[in-house]
């Protein structure tokens, strides 16, 4: 087949299934209301949506950044010495925790947030950040844990021991070597761990219970569990919320590309 | 949702000798404690947001736990009996029913329609990397986003389906998409199969490009090319991949959540229940927190099962 007739079919694949996404743009230009009329195009678009998008959810938006941002600290923190060692480190036990890992990312969320609820009630963890920051470390941990081994596991171990012979410790060794060579899997993981987080749902859903402390993803729910008395505003903040994803796909392809293909289950 | 899991079928590089020279360090030696420290993070945080909850859970489903629990401090125990409620309960067959006829719906569509898109974007053309990267997009939003995005869509009365279906003149009367407990389920497991598209045609692909070319070539000089080739040779060196994305994706779809509460709620007339929204609902909605974890624990189970299906096939796939 002729290569420009893929490419157009491709396009209009790719058309197909980003129509959802298009149309939620669409949506959110129309001017407020109850009803659903808008056309194909936004011939006259209207703002309104947007402004207030930010006035009620702007709060919930800047809590939704601060979460994923310390989830991506958290997880990195716990995940990149943690994928060293079951890279390069002889320990016996390393299958074993492989297994373990594996099935922890099954675990179904509900489970989690079932007894998470319960311990944070007693330890005053609901309606808060870092109860947040850790609840969501569960979408990610594993995750990053599987791609930053992935990639751990082909570095020359002659480059630590070299550093070693000069006489840095093995932690000075895994700060100063380790860690500069696998920047582009840190990047990777670090994406997908603030996107999982920035999409979390559950635990936002389970584990604040007033307004204070709120993700965009419940806002968006509240605004669903209502009759819908003004779509612009809905679709809006469903435009806000996806930025951070259609940003990173558009800026960061390569790394997001290569958490799709390479966190390795081995 | 199908969340992350790739697979990678290339195997690792070995492992290089130990470095360890001394051969007779002591087991407790400061080398073996400081490397010991590079795992404690992860092992608390396991233990901790991994293993406490499945303990709980199985704990809590043998108490009488309730909001009055988180006042009295007293949870009661009251052996199987919330096993016996949610069995007993008259929304636990249809819920199950309903997890299983979406869990297949929607494996079977995603599949279905992944394997032709990573067949099609398997030959090259201009952009077509561009094109299949952002195929991704679906799949890096939140789900509620997506729940948000199609209840628009799906709309009685003013959603474009409808107005565009009528517009076309193939319905004559608006589908009351999320609002019918006739087609509630189907709607929903239409809006699942969009979001599993992208997670399926990545893995898919990359199950494609390990396929040698060297083996096409052959079978075309043969005369097998097209639906021939596709049979003889894309197939059987796909099976293994096709395992663990299957079992990968019920695994993923048995917990999905945002996208019906998103969309349904579970609603209408309890036709798009399944076992995570109950389970939700028991703790959540109705403060059960015994039966909420029964639910729980019935859906670990068969993610347990799926669990070890996957770690088999992932062993043949890797092996292969």
């Amino acid at each position: 087949m002729h290569a420009g007739l893929l490419t157009a079919l491709g396009i209009l694949f790719l058309a197909v299934m980003l129509f959802p996404i298009y149309w939620m743009v669409n949506a959110s230009l129309q001017p407020s209301g109850n009803t659903l009329t808008a056309g194909f195009f936004p011939t006259n678009p209207s703002f309104d949506g947007y402004a207030t998008a930010v006035s009620q959810q702007g709060k919930n938006l800047v809590t939704s950044l601060l979460v994923s941002t310390g989830t991506v600290l958290l997880t990195l923190a716990i995940a990149a010495p943690a994928s060293y060692a079951l890279a390069q480190f002889k320990f016996r036990w390393i299958n074993a925790a492989l297994l373990v890992i594996l099935i922890a990312q099954m675990i179904p969320g509900i489970v989690i947030a079932n007894a998470l609820y319960a311990a944070y009630n007693d330890l005053g963890l609901l309606n808060s950040i870092p109860g947040l920051i850790l609840a969501d470390s569960t979408h990610s941990v594993p995750f990053a844990i599987l791609i930053l081994r992935a990639f751990m596991i082909g570095i020359p171990p002659s480059l630590v021991e070299a550093a070693r012979v000069d006489g840095a410790g093995l932690i000075r060794a895994f700060l100063s070597i380790v860690i500069p060579i696998s920047r582009n899997s840190l990047i990777t993981a670090g994406l997908f761990s603030f996107l999982f987080s920035w999409s979390d749902f559950l635990f936002a859903l389970t584990l604040t219970t007033t307004q204070a402390v709120r993700p965009v993803t419940l806002g968006i729910y509240q605004y669903l569990g209502s009759e819908i008395s003004n779509w612009s505003a809905v679709m809006a903040t469903a435009v806000l919320s996806s930025l951070p994803a259609i940003v990173l796909l558009l800026i960061a392809q390569k790394y997001i590309a290569a958490g799709a293909t390479g966190g390795a289950v081995k | 949702m199908p969340n992350m899991q790739r697979i990678n079928r290339e195997s690792t590089p070995p492992v290089s000798a130990p470095r360890n020279t001394l051969s007779a360090r002591p087991r407790f030696s400061r080398e073996n404690v400081t490397k010991a420290l590079f795992v404690v993070p992860a092992a608390v945080f396991t233990v901790l947001f991994f293993g406490y909850p499945v303990v709980k859970n199985i704990t809590m489903s043998l108490q009488d736990y309730t909001t009055k629990t988180f006042f009295t401090g007293e949870a009661p125990w009251v052996g199987i009996k919330n096993y016996a409620t949610i069995f007993g309960s008259n929304l636990f067959t249809p819920a199950l029913l309903n997890t299983a006829l979406f869990t297949l719906g929607s494996i079977a569509g995603q599949f279905v329609i992944g394997l032709a898109l990573a067949t099609f974007f398997k030959r090259r053309f201009p952009l077509s990397n561009f094109l299949r990267s952002m195929l991704l997009l679906p799949w890096l939003l939140p789900l509620i986003v997506g729940s948000a995005t199609w209840r628009s869509i799906l709309d009685q009365d003013s959603g474009i389906l409808n107005r565009s279906l009528e517009g076309l003149g193939v319905i004559h009367d608006p589908i009351p998409w999320l609002t019918s407990p006739a087609v509630a389920l189907s709607a929903v497991i239409l809006v699942n199969i969009w979001v599993g598209i992208p997670f399926n045609v990545t893995i898919i692909y990359g199950g494609l490009q390990d396929i040698p070319e060297e083996l096409y070539e052959a079978a075309a000089l043969d005369g097998a090319t097209g639906w021939k080739a596709f049979r003889n040779i894309t197939w059987p060196n796909l099976r293994p991949v096709v395992s663990v994305v299957l079992v990968l994706g019920v695994v993923y779809t048995l917990k999905v959540l945002d996208i019906i509460l998103g969309l349904t709620n579970g609603g209408p007339a309890n036709a798009t229940q399944t076992l995570a929204v109950r389970s939700y609902q028991e703790s959540f909605i109705n403060f059960q927190f015994g039966s909420g974890a029964a639910y729980s624990n019935v859906l670990i189970l068969i993610s347990l099962i799926f669990a070890i299906i996957y770690l088999r096939a992932n062993r043949r796939a890797v092996d292969e």
